[in-house]
């Protein structure tokens, strides 16, 4: 058991299927991703104690929530956990000040209201202290919400999909209040979210789900870049994921080489893998380099590739390429290039254009 | 105007509504909340008198609280043509009246406000009083008010289970048929006239009191 943050073991195999495992110290941020219906939100419910799973051990700091095993199974009103719903879930017939009074249920009646007030002024929402619910917006009631759960002194904060009843500019201020805030807490922090850029944003671990099974858990680079599985990898919403044959070991150079439809890649030192063993490969779009026609660059070197532009789109300040790499085999790799990059170089379906797969970026794993 | 039989409605109905709240608050929440095994037959049961004629229910309350009855050899008095009976006809007849708008009050309460409660660390009783009732109060209090009125207005389980004993078992809307029956015939219809007015008036207004509450509780918090 963890002396200090949040230990979760979940297994059940009817209803909602869960094979769970993971841990949160505290200071830290774990974010739970997944597509819907993962076990996401019953993986939060089942902490705070409002869904009991089959089997399993819930501990928090040092307190066992749940222990199937002992029988062990706290009611949710005696977790000390903080809980933020999807919606909010604010009691519709109190105001902002009464919504956070609620949570300070160890406190005197006399002392509620002044401590109230503090977390609502933490929370910026100073003079809103009489608005109920309705007549908050969905920042100001996510952040009512956040006071709320920080009311009860709680030893876990859990947030359930807290930015996403919110349009994108709010979202954008949220996740700073919400950065400056985890850095006042000393306790783990669990959100649950499918947006794998707010994950990078603001989690310092992130945890695999799929369909209620854990698959890997790291930080948000290391599960984007060096997943386990081809199913980690899609979920992570990788697109270049192909498969090789191991050519040869190198362990002066450290490298290993891959035959990837007669081309030869280089990649990081592998040596878990024997020679001829089919191997799965991947690289992020953000390791493909563009070469430019008007310089030749260091990185040329590395695992040259070229071509053809067969999809371009604009997305934001960037241009998504799709590049054909082997017409016959219809390999297509997927990068992209700021936009004034793409400009400089006048991209365009089309075009037949080089690229180096940085070796660095390229990962290898089983092949399944 | 017959007042004994008017004062004896509204006693049984106030003492019908006071028996029936908290069995529809705490019968209303476990239908709206809990899941469990026969739950159909309990609520179908419960919605029984909505559907049955009041003579059914009558001669089952006679068969089972006459003088012939279990009741009435373990316990040395039968439970009919009395008051005592009759608030017990009154409460079975309105058992779906009294619950169901409760069990929609509660069941119209999202899962995650009562699940923040628990969370905020309230026990379930505080849940109960602090979230659940303050937002289900306006279905609560337009069940006791049908309840009350239904029970003014009811006559077939009544006449059935408690005659028409005046003082004891008589009530307004027994009076007021009863009026009918005897004046009509001979040719005087006035007092039945004025009873069937306030009986109308009254009960006009109750539902309308009951429509009132309801489409405020729906506005309220938008």
């Amino acid at each position: 058991m963890n002396k200090i943050g949040v230990e979760v073991q979940l297994y059940q195999d009817k209803r909602i299927p869960l094979t769970v495992e993971f841990s949160c110290l505290d200071n830290e941020v774990l974010a739970l991703i997944g597509p819907s219906g993962s076990g996401k939100t019953t993986i939060l419910r089942s902490i705070a104690g409002l869904y009991q799973a089959q089997k399993g051990l819930i501990a928090c700091q040092q307190e066992i929530w749940f222990d199937s095993v002992n029988n062990v199974c706290v009611a949710a009103h005696q977790r000390a956990a903080g809980f933020v719903f999807q919606n909010y879930a604010l009691f519709p017939h109190l105001t902002a000040l009464e919504n956070i009074a609620v949570g300070l249920t160890y406190l005197p009646k006399s002392q509620k209201i002044s401590v109230a007030k503090k977390l609502l002024a933490q929370v910026h929402l100073q003079g809103l202290e009489t608005r109920y619910p309705s007549q908050l917006s969905g920042g100001q009631q996510q952040r009512v919400a956040v006071a709320r759960a920080l009311a009860r002194q709680p030893k876990v904060l859990l947030l359930d999909e807290p930015f996403s009843a919110v349009d994108q500019v709010t979202r954008k201020r949220l996740y700073r209040e919400m950065f400056e805030l985890r850095h006042t807490l000393s306790i783990p922090i669990i959100l649950v979210t499918h947006d794998l850029n707010e994950a990078h944003l603001l989690a310092d671990k992130v945890c695999l789900l799929h369909k209620g099974i854990s698959l890997q858990t790291g930080t948000p680079t290391e599960v984007a870049t060096k997943p386990i599985s081809t199913t980690v990898a899609r979920l992570m919403d990788q697109q270049n994921i192909f498969t090789a044959e191991v050519l040869a070991h190198n362990l002066e150079k450290n490298i290993t080489q891959l035959n990837w439809q007669k081309h030869i890649l280089t990649v990081p030192y592998q040596n878990k893998y024997a020679l001829k063993q089919q191997v799965n490969w991947m690289i992020p779009p953000a390791n493909i380099l563009l070469h430019r026609k008007d310089r030749v660059s260091n990185g040329e070197r590395e695992n040259p590739l070229s071509g053809l532009i067969i999809e371009s789109m604009l997305l934001g300040g960037y241009m998504n390429l799709v590049i054909q790499i082997n017409e016959n085999l219809k390999t297509n790799l997927h990068m992209s290039v700021p936009l004034h990059v793409a400009k400089r170089n006048q991209l365009q379906c089309g075009d037949i254009i080089s690229v180096s797969l940085l070796t660095e970026g390229i990962h290898i794993f089983t092949h399944t | 105007m017959d007042w004994g039989a008017l004062l004896l409605s509204l006693k049984l109905s106030l003492v019908t509504v006071v028996i029936l709240l908290p069995v529809s608050i705490v019968l209303g929440r476990i239908l709206a909340y809990q899941k469990f095994y026969g739950k159909s037959i309990v609520q179908a049961i419960l919605s029984l008198p909505l559907v049955l004629p009041p003579t059914v229910l009558g001669y089952y309350m006679l068969v089972f609280l006459g003088n012939d009855s279990i009741f009435n050899k373990l316990f040395g008095s039968p439970l009919i043509f009395n008051f005592s009976g009759l608030i017990i006809a009154s409460i079975i007849f309105n058992l779906p009246f009294a619950i169901q708008p409760v069990q929609r009050a509660f069941e119209a309460i999202p899962r995650d406000i009562r699940e923040a409660g628990a969370c905020c660390g309230l026990t379930p009783l505080k849940v109960l009083w602090k979230i659940e009732l303050p937002l289900s109060w306006r279905g609560i209090v337009s069940a006791m008010m049908l309840t009350f009125a239904h029970t003014i207005g009811e006559f077939g389980v009544v006449l059935m289970v408690g005659g028409n004993i005046p003082n004891e078992t008589k009530t307004i809307a027994i009076a007021i048929a009863i009026a009918i029956y005897d004046k009509v015939q001979i040719f005087d219809n006035e007092a039945a006239a004025i009873m069937s007015m306030f009986l109308l008036v009254f009960s006009l207004i109750i539902i309308s009191i009951t429509y009132l509450i309801t489409d405020n509780s729906n506005h309220k918090h938008e």
